[in-house]
């Protein structure tokens, strides 16, 4: 009832890390995700197994001693692989978002606070790539750019710019009328200032929880274009390509070969569900303070 | 035996923080057909006296004690379900913020005719047109008209008004609006007081009127209980408030606020409301009164009585007229 | 020589126009040819209801929106005549003080921050003398300094609302325009802030041009009033005038609505009738017509401001 509600309090400093810290399966996701970000950082140093030690002895082993995931057709051990792969298949998707957020949020802050002829193009302009299913836009430029870590990156990034273009415009748009916007332009900021320095960091929060959920879509993007060969090029390891090479194999009954590769995208994807929703607990009901 | 007796009313809020203890012990009396006052400033319970009055306290907050006798039956003591049949029907709220309570894409005339169903047997058509006759009753101009309108074309003070109209709409014994003139315009806001006051007049109802306004409750009201920091500071007739204010913290309300009539200086009340999370034990005006004694601080005055309706809860003006008898 | 008026504000007039499709548009005339004059020092009050245009009327002033025609001569300086930077650097005299003052401050930024970003924008100070600066500046308004370093959603609104006021006078401007500084303000804290506000302009010699529908707590402020209505001053003089002598009889009927706390006092209410037009209303001739108890044919034509006592303008063919 009016009169009644407690005060909220905005997410400013780290109060919200207390939160997350009380949420077992959110710190669960996080410590996954640690983990396998270290174990793929030394990788070279701590895998018994390089990716690309073939070994024809020990093809299509099971899993095993010393091979946990079992063997290729080639020898190559399984787990090594798949923690080597890991450092594309956490690299790529992080950096494609990061670089999306970045030119996404910086059009979208533009376009949100001029308004006017500049919003209306960016807008058309974003209407017309959300107009491709992300997956067939993906599709689409990979084979016209071709394959490559960085052709990837830019594809995936591209299909995610426009998601947080709207949602800073969106987060501009409502920012721009409330009065310490309009008291950030009587004190006599210019409007670069009023942009970065007053609005920016109080739109950034909802992009925040979206990039962390897109983190995993974007893995995901990644390993579809790789299991359909648009991707991450073999003999190079990556999960999806992995589940590929894994999915005709099928059919002779090395199970391993399919399930393990896909086991680490679900359980990276998985991840960054679990952190975004955790975020999205913590800034949500945080931001938009008393009912 | 009075229309509503409030009895010895506590209410705590459990919040991360600890328990605010909202309402420390308010006892109040409402007869039949007058306007009662209950002013305050923000912290100071009346708003959360007032929803207690409709058994409307959920959790976090919880009635400690006390009992909110209505006509003799003590509604905090009452099932849910029978508390239904009084909630809005024989005590009805008029809300602060008209606009968002009302449903926004439901007509206002519509919304009207649904609560008369919710209350009563009677057809659509017929609560159509009750819902009219209401909105007529309440001083709307072309009500046949607005009634098909949606609250975002009507003005806050009709929105107040079709506010008023749902609250009257099952003829209530009692009234309760909650800061009914905060956020309207001057002469809208005298508009909407004229119409209570006739409310009362026509139908005998009670009102209860929570305002932080005093010049508010000197136009309109009988009587006036003044709170602080969820105790009762003062209840008095209206004329022996403002003539004779015996409370401290009514007397430093009075000389802080800005008039129009005449050209007094502000003073303003001295120190901060109180911590509600762990108040002081006491009278909670201790650290603001000027007449404060070590007792103050230690025990909780009375409210007691020093003239005909008027009592206050204050050891010195206990102890003045003491002496003074 | 008589000293210039430190603002003046000359047929100032604010429309929104209304796209519709196919012929002429219509609009908002939220501000209708307004002229007034302040000076150094002194408070002006601007009473009227919602949707008379004082808070558009305001923002024209500090040009945090454009007006559509008219004059700002800020100490002679026409403001409307300013480029880019000749306008930031008039931020520096001209300030604002917002009515929520929740929201006027930038939830992510500290107290001390905000206050400092003034003197980072428009004076030449290093790092600690801008400190030093804003903190003196906290002090001047009450706000104790250990509270320098919370955000604003750990200060109360009182406190709050010093931050504001703290934040608008840091520069030792000469002219605020205060929006409703006191209306979302508690009965106890409105009167402090009302005191601050008139400690604070004798010392620093601060002219305030007060917007409010308080009548009350600006007859306290204020040297002289003027009221306004549907987009035009109807009535401006002495405050003292304004509101024991009212003329216009919207400014009567407003004045005779303020509740007073005084039960025995039960004024004669002069009572206009039906509620203000939509703001998009086109009005030929007097503004109140519609609802004016002593409208006559007369009051279809245009009506002017004159004086009908010293210093008293009223814009009424009865007053």
């Amino acid at each position: 009832m009016a009169g009644l509600a407690l005060p909220g309090h905005p997410w400013t400093g780290w109060p919200g890390m207390r939160r997350l810290r009380r949420n077992p399966v959110s710190l669960a996701a996080v410590g996954t995700l640690a983990a396998l970000v270290l174990i793929a950082a030394l990788a070279p140093w701590i895998m018994p197994f390089g990716p690309d030690d073939t070994d024809p002895t020990a093809a299509l082993f099971g899993p095993c001693w010393p091979h946990w995931f079992g063997t290729d057709v080639y020898g190559r051990d399984q787990f090594s692989r798949i923690i080597y792969a890991a450092r594309v298949d956490l690299a790529v998707p992080l950096a494609a978002t990061s670089a999306a957020l970045a030119v996404g949020s910086f059009i979208g802050m533009i376009s949100g606070y001029r308004g006017g002829w500049l919003d209306m193009l960016v807008m058309r302009a974003v209407d017309a790539v959300l107009a491709f299913p992300a997956l067939v836009l993906a599709m689409g430029l990979a084979a016209a750019l071709g394959s490559g870590t960085g052709n990837l990156i830019l594809v995936i990034a591209i299909t995610q710019v426009p998601t947080y273009l709207r949602l800073m415009r969106g987060e501009v748009l409502r920012a721009r009328e409330m009065e310490y916007a309009e008291a950030a332009l009587t004190v006599g900021n210019p409007t670069r200032r009023i942009l970065f320095v007053h609005l920016l960091p109080n739109c950034i929060p909802p992009l925040i929880v979206q990039a962390t959920l897109a983190t995993g879509f974007a893995l995901l993007t990644m390993a579809t274009l790789s299991f359909l060969g648009l991707g991450i090029q073999p003999p190079a390891s990556e999960w999806g390509e992995m589940t590929a090479e894994g999915a005709s194999q099928m059919v002779t009954g090395e199970w391993w070969l399919f399930l393990f590769p896909g086991l680490a995208i679900m359980l990276a994807v998985l991840s960054f569900n679990l952190i975004g929703d955790a975020l999205r607990d913590i800034l949500d009901p945080r931001m938009r303070g008393v009912r | 035996m009075s229309l509503l007796e409030i009895e010895d009313l506590v209410i705590h809020f459990h919040t991360e923080d600890g328990t605010v203890q909202a309402v420390d012990g308010v006892s109040l009396n409402v007869e039949a057909g007058e306007i009662v006052g209950l002013v305050g400033e923000s912290g100071s319970g009346k708003s959360v006296t007032g929803v207690a009055i409709l058994g409307l306290i959920r959790p976090p907050g919880h009635v400690v004690r006390g009992a909110v006798r209505f006509e003799g039956h003590d509604i905090l003591r009452m099932p849910e379900a029978e508390q239904r049949t009084y909630r809005g029907r024989r005590i009805a709220l008029v809300p602060q913020s008209p606009r968002t309570s009302l449903n926004p894409v439901i007509p206002v005339g519509q919304q009207i005719a649904r609560l008369i169903r919710l209350h009563e047997r009677a057809s659509r058509a017929a609560a159509a047109r009750r819902a009219i006759a209401l909105m007529e009753q309440v001083g709307i101009p072309d009500a046949g008209g607005k009634a098909r309108q949606y609250p975002h074309q009507l003005s806050g003070g009709t929105c107040q008004r079709i506010m008023v109209a749902m609250a009257l709409s099952s003829a209530p014994r009692l009234l309760i609006a909650d800061e009914p003139t905060t956020g309207l315009d001057v002469s809208i806001a005298a508009r909407i007081l004229d119409l209570l006051r006739d409310v009362c007049v026509q139908t005998g109802s009670a009102i209860i009127l929570i305002t932080h306004d005093l010049g508010v409750v000197a136009e309109t009201c009988d009587r006036v209980a003044v709170m602080h920091a969820g105790q009762l500071a003062e209840v008095a007739p209206v004329r022996s408030l403002f003539r004779h204010p015996a409370h401290p913290y009514t007397r430093a309300l009075v000389a802080a606020i800005p008039r129009i009539d005449a050209d007094v200086a502000l003073t303003p009340i001295p120190g901060a409301v109180p911590p509600l999370l762990h108040p002081p034990p006491g009278c909670r005006y201790a650290d603001r009164c000027d007449l404060v004694s070590a007792r103050c601080r230690q025990s909780r005055p009375e409210l007691l009585a020093i003239g005909p309706g008027h009592a206050a809860a204050c050891f010195a003006v206990a102890h003045a007229r003491a002496s003074a008898a | 020589m008589p000293v210039p008026a430190l603002l003046e504000v000359e047929d100032l007039a604010k429309h929104f126009p209304l796209k519709r499709f196919g012929g002429a548009g219509g609009g908002v005339r939220a501000v209708d040819g307004v002229s007034l004059t302040i000076d150094a020092g002194e408070t002006l009050g601007l009473i009227g209801e919602s949707g008379c245009g004082k808070s558009t009327l305001g923002r024209c002033i500090l040009r945090v929106i454009e007006p559509s025609r008219g004059a700002i001569r800020l100490a002679g300086v026409d403001l409307c005549a300013l480029d880019r930077s000749g306008l930031r650097a008039m931020r520096k005299q001209v300030q604002m003080v917002f009515q929520d003052s929740a929201a006027a401050l930038n939830p992510r930024m500290t107290v001390r921050r905000m206050v400092e970003e003034p003197l980072l924008l428009h004076e030449e100070l290093g790092r600690a003398e801008r400190r030093e600066r804003a903190e003196a500046v906290l002090e001047h308004v009450g706000l104790g300094l250990e509270l320098a370093d919370r955000y604003p959603h750990e200060l109360s609104g009182g406190q709050r609302q010093r931050a504001n006021i703290a934040r608008a006078i840091v520069t030792q401007p000469r002219l605020v325009v205060l929006d409703e500084p006191t209306s979302a303000l508690d009965v106890s804290l409105r009167s402090r802030v009302i005191l601050l506000l008139e400690r604070l302009r004798a010392e620093l010699d601060l002219a305030y041009l007060f917007i409010s529908h308080d009548i009350a707590t600006v007859k306290y402020l204020a040297g002289r009033i003027a009221v306004m209505y549907l987009g035009v001053i109807v009535e401006h003089g002495d405050a003292a005038q304004v509101i024991g002598d009212p003329r216009h009889p919207y400014t009567r009927a407003l004045i005779s609505a303020v509740p007073v706390p005084d039960p025995d006092r039960r004024r004669s209410r002069f009572v206009l009738r039906g509620e203000p037009p939509g703001a998009s209303a086109v009005v030929q001739g007097c503004r109140l017509r519609g609802r004016c108890p002593l409208a006559a044919p007369i009051c279809a034509q245009p009506v002017a401001l004159r004086e009908v006592a010293p210093r008293h303008f009223v814009a009424c063919h009865f007053a």
